[in-house]
């Protein structure tokens, strides 16, 4: 246990109950300690890439945009341009003499054969070392092709994915303002930071929907250029996903004064509380939106509740671990597994801030062991010492997980299951269901409670 | 044929739409993985660690540990160095490895770090701990694909950690390229009933596909031991599969500093390639083909026999690492299946000779081949030719489900099925399976394509 935790990583591991919180957090990942963090990149690459009419290209070498292809389930209703995977693939003569001419003639060909509405050019790490003027390009591209370039400034090296969100939101912020804004009603909201995953923005348009409350723009999840470009129209910003859109809400709230909400659609309450926010927003002018909210609320609670308690007979008392990129997930996710009957032992975050952790220690039991940027070591050794049932996680997580017996649950942006909203609870229980009562786990050695001394050969501990 | 072979050429793009290959660095981390006690260490930014280490994992659901020197801004001003040396201190705190690969990637390579320089100064510095064996390769992801950084990373081992003639012990080195786990497994096997002691480096059977365990290791078990590493100077002979190879080779670099004999020949898939293999270690070993692989071989020919109406003169496209592509032009030239276009994302790899080597004397239809292409430039060729089918790894589905026709999975990555590191390439069981596998598809195609709903085909 102990050797799993380098000495400079201890002031990022927290346990509850123990004295005042004081998590270090936001630094940069500790050389050689195996981080599951990422880095600037794909920070804004996960946040623009649902853009689904936009071309996404990737200037650099061919490995950001070949790891990076297709690999989310961010659905699109149209156009699927975001699914495909657009490199310079800059070779060593263009490290040497620079690559504006060849992104200038990929952005050229690209755009004719696509027809996009805007085109993002994505920086990776060695273009801001060969000194490529990355904007001037765009800038004349966008002269020439007529359609917004727009430069993301994601050079790998230059933080975490943080710094990758907030570039990504000054890529869009650049979009905002764009558009006519006339015909937008005065009850009306964006949806930012969530992707449609599986479609579950579909899923929340559709309660928008019944509630009478008009989406101006996904952002984004099957998002299009001209509804970000007409998002300022909208008069409130619904913003899910800790890290990720938060800062494009508050440009736009200096800019524009559009205030925003922070919200959550995963989880019975927090689903709940999101809507009840945006009808207590528009109470006045629509006086009526608070019963259609509570009638909603009330009839897809109804439908939901009893399949829930089904799953929670079996559940009742697991114990579970997770993992996952921000932490604003982490809250609704503790509250779902308490639906569920079952007890979060574990919650890590790979970019959670001070607030982010000081709210986790109030809402989870003591005892719990809160981490900030873990590795798989440290993974491994909670999940041991906390003798969990499930892990929550990405497929990074996956093997360490079912390597130790214990269930998974993607949780990530890779899922193939719609788990926000109301429906997608269910289908949470469901997929928790399935993996924690799976007859295999009485097959693993851990806990086919085989005498430890026969272990022979296994490795090299 | 010839008709199509005559087109002409196409313009030359650009952009890449949809790569079919990988980077560089990532060859080199797997091809580390695959030593005992090993880590992989990348020496760049964060990203590329973790983004290799999920492309990896959705291939093999294993755990794999990719360390990274996590170069932030002022070490890429500055240099990253002092990151290195950081990030080797805590992977031998945290790991205690027997070996840490280390590969660089673009940023450092752009940013000039003098790796084997630092990794001098860092023995020099910490001279007085256990230190593990660090080994490194040059993988600029910029200059080459995955395939360069898997054999510029086992050349290395070869060059770093096999410096002095080991006695001879009769044994037989074998460089098996980027082959499955199973494959891996396969070549043990072989090696094992022809009462031969092997090499084979690296060795991902165990590293890559390993069994449910009581705990959490750090390192898996399994992995070419280093000390067998070290002793490959004193083999009989190598075995070095991949017909695309260039000159600096593990296998060339024993021949050269040690005397010990290259075989080079291409990875085994096929009838003619494996009777290859089994006449090479026939000579090496003085030992005949057990009757286990006769058997197979004839097992191999009577299914070539039962099968081959169901698949003649179907159009292939095939297309991934371009020693794969060979070989798998080796095999379908064997039952028929005329390759219309053979395509891979590396440059400057020979493919077309060698596809021309493993067809010669089987079929005289030699398919367009094209090097440096992504699936944009595969599709837009292919589109028109009216392939039966395709033949490569996972990236290709979307083309197959354009076309309507069936994808055949080998290689690397597999990351839309289950099962992908137990895919048999390799031997006469390989082409076996293979072949099965092909003929299904095209009965499995007729079946559902047809409304009487046959029970019999």
């Amino acid at each position: 246990m102990t050797t799993a935790i380098l000495e400079e990583r201890k002031d990022q591991i927290h346990r509850t109950g123990q004295g005042d919180i004081d998590i270090a957090c936001n630094r940069e990942s500790l050389a050689g300690a195996v981080s599951q963090r990422a880095c600037v990149f794909c920070g804004s690459r996960v946040v623009l890439y649902p853009i689904a009419d936009a071309l996404h290209l990737v200037h650099g070498p061919i490995g950001c945009a070949v790891y990076t292809w297709d690999i989310r389930g961010a659905l699109s209703s149209g156009p699927e341009l975001h699914r495909m995977s657009f490199s310079t693939d800059l070779q060593e003569v263009d490290v040497i003499f620079g690559g504006e001419k060849k992104l200038e003639a990929a952005l050229d060909e690209l755009i004719d054969r696509h027809s996009p509405k805007a085109a993002f050019v994505y920086s990776t790490c060695i273009v801001g070392i060969i000194g490529d003027d990355l904007e001037a390009v765009c800038r004349q591209m966008s002269a020439k092709k007529g359609i917004p370039v727009l430069p993301v400034m994601s050079e790998g090296f230059k933080g975490s994915k943080r710094e990758g969100y907030m570039a990504a939101c000054k890529a869009m912020f650049k979009l905002v303002g764009t558009e006519d804004i006339s015909d937008v009603s005065p009850i009306s909201v964006n949806i930012l930071g969530d992707f449609n995953l599986a479609g579950e923005i579909w899923i929340i348009r559709e309660y928008f929907r019944r509630m009478g409350v008009e989406v101006v723009a996904n952002i984004t999840g099957d998002g299009r250029v001209r509804d970000v470009g007409r998002s300022h129209g909208a008069a409130l910003n619904l913003v899910q996903c800790s890290g990720a859109t938060l800062d494009l809400a508050k440009m736009m709230e200096e800019k524009y004064g559009k205030s925003y909400i922070r919200v959550s659609y995963l989880g019975i309450e927090d689903m709940a509380d999101s809507l009840y926010q945006v009808a207590d927003f528009f109470k006045d002018i629509d006086p009526d939106i608070v019963k259609r909210t509570e009638d909603l609320v009330k009839e897809e609670l109804s439908k939901l509740m009893p399949e829930v308690a089904r799953y929670r007979k079996d559940l009742e008392g697991k114990k579970v671990a997770m993992y996952v990129g921000g932490s604003f997930k982490a809250f609704s996710l503790l509250k779902a597994f308490r639906h569920l009957g079952m007890k979060v032992v574990m919650v890590g975050s790979q970019t959670g801030t001070k607030e982010d952790y000081a709210e986790l220690e109030r809402i989870s039991d003591p005892g719990t062991i809160l981490v900030d940027d873990a590795n798989p070591l440290e993974l491994s050794a909670f999940i041991k010492e906390k003798d969990v049932d499930l892990f929550v996680g990405g497929v990074k997580e996956r093997p360490i997980a079912y390597k130790l017996g214990v269930g998974f649950c993607d949780h990530n942006h890779e899922r193939k299951e719609a788990l926000e909203g109301f429906e997608g609870m269910l289908n949470f229980a469901r997929e928790v269901h399935s993996s924690v009562m799976s007859p295999v786990w009485s097959f693993v050695p851990r806990r086919a409670n085989k005498i430890n001394t026969i272990e022979k050969g296994a490795g090299n501990e | 044929m010839s008709k199509v072979k005559n087109k002409v050429e196409r313009p030359n793009f650009v952009s890449t739409t949809n790569a079919c290959k990988l980077c560089t660095p990532l060859g080199a981390a797997m091809a580390f993985r695959g030593v005992e006690g090993s880590i992989p260490f990348l020496h760049g930014s964060q990203g590329c660690a973790t983004y290799m280490r999920r492309y990896v994992i959705s291939h093999f659901r294993e755990p794999v540990d990719v360390a990274s020197s996590a170069l932030g801004e002022k070490a890429a001003v500055y240099g990253g160095g002092p990151n290195l040396k950081k990030g080797i201190l805590n992977v031998m705190k945290k790991y205690e490895p027997e070996m840490i690969g280390v590969a660089t990637t673009c940023l450092t390579e752009t940013i000039g770090d003098d790796v084997p320089m630092i990794l001098a100064e860092f023995y020099k510095e910490f001279g007085d701990l256990a230190l593990p064996e660090i080994v490194s390769v040059s993988t600029a992801s910029y200059s080459g694909t995955h395939t360069d950084g898997w054999h510029g990373a086992v050349c290395s081992m070869v060059e770093q950690l096999c410096t002095e003639k080991a006695e001879d012990d009769g044994s037989v080195n074998i460089l098996p390229n980027m082959i499955s786990c199973e494959d891996v497994r396969e070549l043990k096997d072989i090696c094992d009933h022809f009462g031969v002691k092997s090499t084979i480096l690296p060795d991902i059977s165990e590293t890559l596909d390993g069994p449910a365990l009581e705990d959490y290791v750090k390192i898996p078990s399994g992995g070419t031991p280093i000390a067998d590493i070290k002793k490959m100077s004193g083999a009989n002979a190598t075995i070095e599969f991949g017909r695309c190879l260039g000159t600096k080779t593990g296998g060339v670099a024993l021949e050269k500093n040690f005397g010990v004999k290259n075989h080079r020949m291409g990875i085994p898939m096929g009838l003619r390639e494996t009777d290859v293999l089994f006449d090479s270690l026939e000579t090496i070993t003085g030992n005949p083909t057990p009757r286990r692989y006769e058997l197979e071989r004839g097992r191999l020919i009577d299914a070539y026999v039962d099968g081959h109406k169901y698949v003649f003169g179907k159009r292939a496209v095939i297309y991934g690492e371009e020693d794969l592509v060979t070989g798998l032009c080796a095999f379908l030239s064997e039952i028929g299946v005329d390759v219309i276009l053979a395509g891979t994302g590396a440059r400057g790899k020979g493919l077309a000779e060698s596809i021309a080597a493993v067809t010669d004397g089987v079929t005289s239809k030699m398919p367009i081949v094209r090097e440096g292409v992504d699936f944009h430039d595969i599709a837009e060729e292919a589109g028109e030719l009216k392939p039966d089918l395709m033949i490569g790894h996972s990236k290709g589905y979307k083309y197959a489900k354009a076309w309507n026709i069936p994808l055949i999975r080998v290689g690397f990555p597999i990351h839309d099925r289950f099962g992908g590191q137990r895919i048999l390439h390799l031997g006469y069981g390989g082409a076996l399976s293979m072949f099965d596998k092909i003929v299904n598809a095209v009965l499995e195609k007729k079946q559902s394509d047809s409304d009487i709903g046959y029970g019999y085909l």
